[in-house]
């Protein structure tokens, strides 16, 4: 990859990140826009939720990840600490491979 | 949620996590045909995760450079409805913004968004914004002069802690009007495209699960 290669991906990347902030940033949005922008994260960590655990490379896996959500899912509902709730995550499905 | 120690001590560990990655991007980036210097600049300057494993996928697969950017694009453009997102967040002079933003990032933004104090969210997303930033560079770092050998993240389950982190920080920001609605349409959009787009389209068009949102948090203010 050429330095120019490189050069240039990270500055489409950083475009993308920096559009909003430095646009729109630092002035009052009034309430109806607040509401759509503190909703917009939703929908995407919800979906980034599922992506990470079912992406097999462009296809559905079930696989440890799945039982691993599931316990964070109860812990999370439980109220357990951010913590509890990732080491538990990794632990299930660490324990599950090393099962299998 | 609102303890700022609690917030810095969940942001290291989400650091942690991602440096741990990091170690294996730097591995993987290596075994694709970067130097070590490039790879290091890669996690420096690109700074998006997913699109940084995408471009080296592509190019430790064979294919072309030309071939890597549409995929890391693609996978780099959710972080444009990020930046949109935290627009009531971020503060500061536009150099500031201007400086804040290469750290806009899943859990930078995940983490400011699950705060319910505005001074909260600043402390949240600089805090997770930096030690990702710099646990991912140190573990590129590490990764690429170590190159094979460290093991692989899947074995002590680091996958699945990512949804698992999202998930616990998706979970505050469900109490508001619109929120159950808008995350079972992401959910819906996302995993409907899953085996159907490239990778980066499903969670970037996930993003128009916001529009049941609106709507039901408008029906239900109406």
């Amino acid at each position: 990859m050429s330095w120019a290669a490189l050069i240039g991906l990270a500055a489409a990347a950083y475009l993308l990140k920096a559009a909003g902030p430095v646009l729109a940033g630092g002035r009052e949005m009034g309430p109806r826009v607040d509401q759509v922008l503190a909703l917009l994260s939703v929908p995407l960590l919800a979906a980034l939720v599922a992506v990470q655990t079912l992406d097999g490379g462009e296809r559905i896996v079930i696989d440890a990840r799945v039982p691993a959500l599931a316990v964070a899912g109860v812990l999370v509902w439980r109220r357990a600490p951010f913590l509890v709730v990732v080491l538990a995550a990794a632990a299930t499905a660490a324990l599950l491979r090393a099962a299998a | 949620m609102s303890d700022r120690r609690s917030i810095t001590r969940d942001a290291l560990a989400i650091g942690a996590a991602t440096g741990a990655y990091g170690v294996s991007f730097g591995v993987l980036a290596v075994g694709a045909g970067l130097d070590v210097a490039r790879a290091c600049a890669m996690s420096l300057l690109v700074f998006t995760g997913a699109s940084q494993f995408a471009v080296i996928g592509v190019l430790g697969g064979g294919g072309s450079v030309a071939a890597a950017m549409g995929p890391a694009l693609l996978l780099a453009s959710r972080n444009a409805a990020y930046g949109l997102s935290l627009v009531p967040i971020l503060r500061g002079s536009r150099l500031s913004r201007a400086l804040q933003a290469q750290l806009v990032i899943d859990e930078s933004t995940a983490m400011a968004r699950a705060q319910e104090d505005p001074g909260d969210a600043r402390h949240a997303f600089l805090s997770t914004g930096l030690s990702v930033f710099v646990l991912w560079n140190a573990g590129t770092l590490v990764g690429a002069l170590a190159g094979e050998g460290l093991g692989d993240p899947r074995d002590f389950g680091l996958d699945a802690m990512f949804p698992a982190a999202f998930l616990a920080l998706l979970a505050p920001q469900l109490r508001q009007p619109g929120a159950r609605q808008a995350a079972v349409a992401g959910v819906l959009i996302a995993v409907a495209l899953l085996p159907l787009a490239p990778a980066g389209v499903p969670v970037m068009l996930a993003a128009l699960g916001v529009v049941p949102g609106v709507l039901a948090a408008r029906r239900a203010a109406a």
